[in-house]
């Protein structure tokens, strides 16, 4: 009963759905205001229907309800509750469910947080936002229904595929959809402006909060996998290049690409058919990844849902979506005057290269994901372009990425001086140099090269931003008086500032993070009876044995580690290793003694004989922390970008409803 | 020039139908399933060193009298590292061989993981250039051609061996190629 109320929920929300599709933009296109007031109060039906699904979804694996198809196949009574919410995810017609759960709060928050902007525009976004979601939930009643009903009733669940059953796996698929669906915002205010034909700062300044929260969803979704792989995987590595990796690396490469553009083009109204471009990309690429993960198109380690016909569904949703978008696009953008001019030394030009280096990684990691199809395709022979050609792009571009990030903010808009660049950040050079001279003595570097300069590029960053800092302070009369000065800005409009800073320290914090654990990762592969040490990176590791014990749904082999800093015990260490009890490859759980400056990271391999020996990895990670500490500070920068009460004021000053009207019958 | 302005706009959509292009005839190449055109016929001729002793090789003539896994996989590889476990499980079955083809890897890396993890090959053809790799139609790591005792190639399976793809298609296979004779 309940399985059919969710069914009858998500049929229901087809039908908003399709009147939300129609109706608003219809009504902004005719002048019809009766019809454009219907957009808010459609998006809030929508999210109460699919929230109903959501619930009843959720109601049935709480209750082990085997009837229903999906349930059987993703849960087990074995499981503990909290895994059994979060198998709602853990296959691919939830998935879907969560996907459009979030799809619909997004449009809800856009109804009920856009008082102030111009009916037209909300009637339009909300509209598209409508046709994206008539997409999705024709996509799962035709392929995916995930209340399917299951006759014979089993017994027994088959259980969550092992490698999902872990906090950090919980919560990172719904951080990531958070931050994918959180592009079809962008994407639904990029073409509600191609439709109106009115592409102009306002337009920048509505998208830009709510590029950023996506953009910052999706950061957090990003680091959370890679942490996730870090200590599950077993393999102590924090980026694979696999295809489901960079099918979220890919929209987030192109969002951070449009933050930025976002920026020009709503101070300088620069660059607007150029950002309006980069929206449509952003959200594309989204559903692309979506495409790529469940079709089946690329093997992936991560690819749990795989299968050809829903392929199909997905890509013409998209050939409808971008191609749609894109002629859109191609139609109106012509139109569209260029905006502001700039010299060569100008924010304008710092941020082309910002736009350009993160466009041109996007094309390589999109090649790189593609590579082994297009070879296929053109019968060039075979391919895998695998870990090493990814970290020799990243590379290539990511130093100069660094260069012009240190340089980008403490231009000035439209036109500087270079000298005054140079008095503003010579010091900041200097300093960084003495850092790359430093770190390039063996007694730092160790001889690896890229030390000195990822060290540098970090330094680069933290000094040229404190530069950038002090000259906004100095401009501000407050260099004398540094904490109330700075509290002030804090407190008026210059959230939006310290929040790029403290996002670009984010960088800085990232870079230092992956120079050190690359080039000073210590690891050990040793076979270790009970009672043996191993010494590793000024550590002794004690393996005191391994022995069987009973999870709620699994069988472990736990090992026992002390670990000793001189004489001192430091730690206690219990590696896993987990037999599920419905089938599967055995888990490896690591058990890692986490520090800001190391990681100790221990992991069982296999069992070496009777006589209780097992072959082990033991890592020493030095920074590794800092990866996703780097991570956290870009978010963090994110939110504080966002709290910025400018855009409450402008807002504000947007609301005119006479405008309203106009527009509509322009 | 108004003309050669809206052209320029033109391009992303133009770029995209060829993706979207590439993105069809992606999916009616299902690389799971897509029948590799060396299945049935003899395994190419070829002679490589082996990974543990270069002074040793692996050759066409070692996989016949014996039915044989042959498993391409690399150290880089995220998804031969899942699948390791399973091969370790199915070197304890002993009415096969397993032959591994370290593809475009380096030595000491994949020697590595090998002492750590434990060695479910009882010969492994060291391929870092991709020569035997492309004769075989190598895709990408891991994959497994299942070969039968005349040398025969009979299967290709594409992707990381794990429970389920050895109990309903592997183990049958081989079942079935031992009863052959």
């Amino acid at each position: 009963m309940v399985p059919e109320l969710g069914h009858f929920a998500l049929i229901l929300a087809l039908l908003l759905a399709s009147v939300q599709a129609i109706f608003p933009l219809a009504g902004s296109l005719s002048g019809n205001r009766a019809w454009m007031t219907m957009a808010r109060p459609l998006a809030f039906g929508q999210l109460t229907m699919i929230a109903i699904a959501f619930a009843a979804l959720v109601q049935a694996f709480l209750t082990s309800d085997f009837s229903v198809l999906y349930v059987a196949e993703q849960s087990n009574t074995l499981l503990p509750d909290i895994y059994k919410v979060s198998a709602v995810w853990g296959g691919h017609e939830g998935s879907l469910l969560l996907w459009v759960l979030f799809m619909a709060c997004w449009g809800a928050a856009v109804a009920a947080l856009s008082r102030n902007l111009p009916l037209t525009v909300v009637a339009r976004v909300i509209s598209v936002q409508g046709m994206i979601a008539i997409g999705f939930l024709l996509f799962m009643l035709l392929t995916s229904n995930p209340f399917e009903r299951l006759f014979p009733v089993p017994q027994e669940g088959r259980d969550l595929n092992p490698l999902l059953q872990d906090p950090g796996l919980a919560i990172h698929p719904p951080m990531l959809y958070m931050g994918y669906v959180g592009f079809s915002v962008a994407f639904a205010f990029a073409v509600a402006a191609l439709i109106g034909g009115r592409l102009d700062a306002a337009w920048a300044r509505w998208s830009r909060p709510w590029t950023t929260v996506a953009w910052v969803f999706l950061t957090i979704g990003i680091m959370l996998g890679s942490w996730w792989a870090y200590y599950e995987l077993g393999w102590g590595g924090w980026w694979f290049w696999d295809p489901v990796e960079n099918a979220s690396l890919m929209p987030w490469l192109v969002g951070t690409a449009l933050i930025h553009s976002l920026a020009v083009t709503e101070k300088r109204a620069a660059f607007k058919s150029w950002t309006v471009l980069l929206a449509i990309c952003a959200f594309s690429l989204s559903l692309l990844g979506t495409f790529l993960v469940r079709s089946g198109v690329l093997t992936s380690v991560h690819a749990f849902a795989t299968d050809p016909a829903r392929g199909l569904f997905i890509l013409l949703f998209l050939c409808v979506v971008v191609g749609g978008s894109l002629a859109l696009y191609a139609w109106r953008a012509p139109e569209v005057s260029d905006g502001g001019r700039f010299d060569f030394v100008s924010r304008e030009t710092s941020l082309l290269a910002n736009n350009l280096l993160f466009v041109a990684f996007t094309v390589l990691v999109l090649f790189g994901t593609l590579a082994p199809l297009i070879y296929e395709a053109f019968d060039w022979g075979k391919i895998s372009v695998g870990f090493p050609w990814f970290n020799k792009m990243f590379l290539a571009l990511a130093p100069f990425l660094a260069l012009v990030l240190g340089v980008g903010p403490a231009v000035r808009w439209k036109h500087d001086e270079p000298m005054r660049l140079v008095k503003t950040l010579w010091w900041a050079l200097a300093l960084s140099i003495g850092v790359l001279a430093v770190s390039y003595l063996p007694a730092f570097s160790g001889g690896h090269a890229w030390v000195p300069v990822g060290l540098a590029l970090a330094a680069w960053l933290l000094f040229s931003h404190v530069a950038i800092v002090r000259e906004r302070l100095k401009n501000k009369g407050g260099l004398t008086k540094l904490g109330p000065a700075l509290v002030a800005d804090l407190r008026g409009s210059g959230r939006s500032f310290y929040g790029m800073v403290v996002a670009h320290l984010g960088v800085a914090v990232f870079i230092v993070g992956v120079t050190m654990v690359s080039n000073f990762q210590l690891e050990e592969d040793v076979r270790m009876s009970p009672g043996d040490s191993q010494a590793l990176a000024g550590y002794r590791f004690e393996f005191l044995g391994a022995q069987a014990v009973p999870g709620p749904n699994y069988m472990a082999q736990r090992g026992h580690f002390k670990v000793y800093r001189g004489e001192r015990q430091i730690d206690e260490l219990h590696p896993e290793k987990r037999a599920y009890l419905g089938g599967g490859m055995p888990m490896t759980e690591a058990a890692i003694d986490p520090g800001l400056f190391r990681d100790i990271y221990v992991s069982l391999g296999e069992p070496v004989g009777d006589t209780g020996d097992w072959a082990l990895r033991l890592y020493y990670k030095p920074f590794v922390r800092w990866i996703w500490l780097g991570a956290i500070l870009m978010a963090l920068g994110g939110v504080l970008a966002v709290s910025d009460p400018r855009y409450r004021m402008a807002r504000a000053s947007a609301r005119k409803p006479a405008a309203d009207t106009a527009a509509a019958r322009a | 020039m108004a003309m050669s302005k809206s052209v320029r706009y033109l391009i992303p959509l133009v770029i995209f139908g060829a993706l979207a292009g590439l993105l069809v005839w992606g999916l009616g190449q299902d690389p799971r399933e897509v029948p590799s055109p060396l299945i049935g016929k003899p395994v190419p001729a070829f002679s490589l060193p082996t990974l543990e002793d270069p002074n040793r090789t692996l050759s066409d003539a070692d996989l016949k009298g014996k039915i044989s896994l042959v498993n391409v996989w690399a150290s880089w590889c995220s998804s031969c590292r899942a699948e390791h476990q399973s091969l370790m499980a199915l070197s304890e079955l002993r009415d096969f061989q397993i032959i591994g083809l370290n593809w475009k890897d380096e030595a000491a890396a994949a020697r590595r993981v090998l002492s750590m993890t434990g060695n479910p090959y009882d010969l492994i053809g060291y391929d870092p250039d991709n020569t035997v790799g492309i004769d075989w139609g190598v895709y990408g790591a891991p994959e497994t051609f299942v070969v039968d005792r005349q040398g025969i190639i009979r299967y290709k399976h594409i992707g990381p061996i794990d429970r389920t793809v050895w109990e309903e298609t592997l183990s049958p296979l081989v079942e079935r190629l031992r009863a052959e004779g």
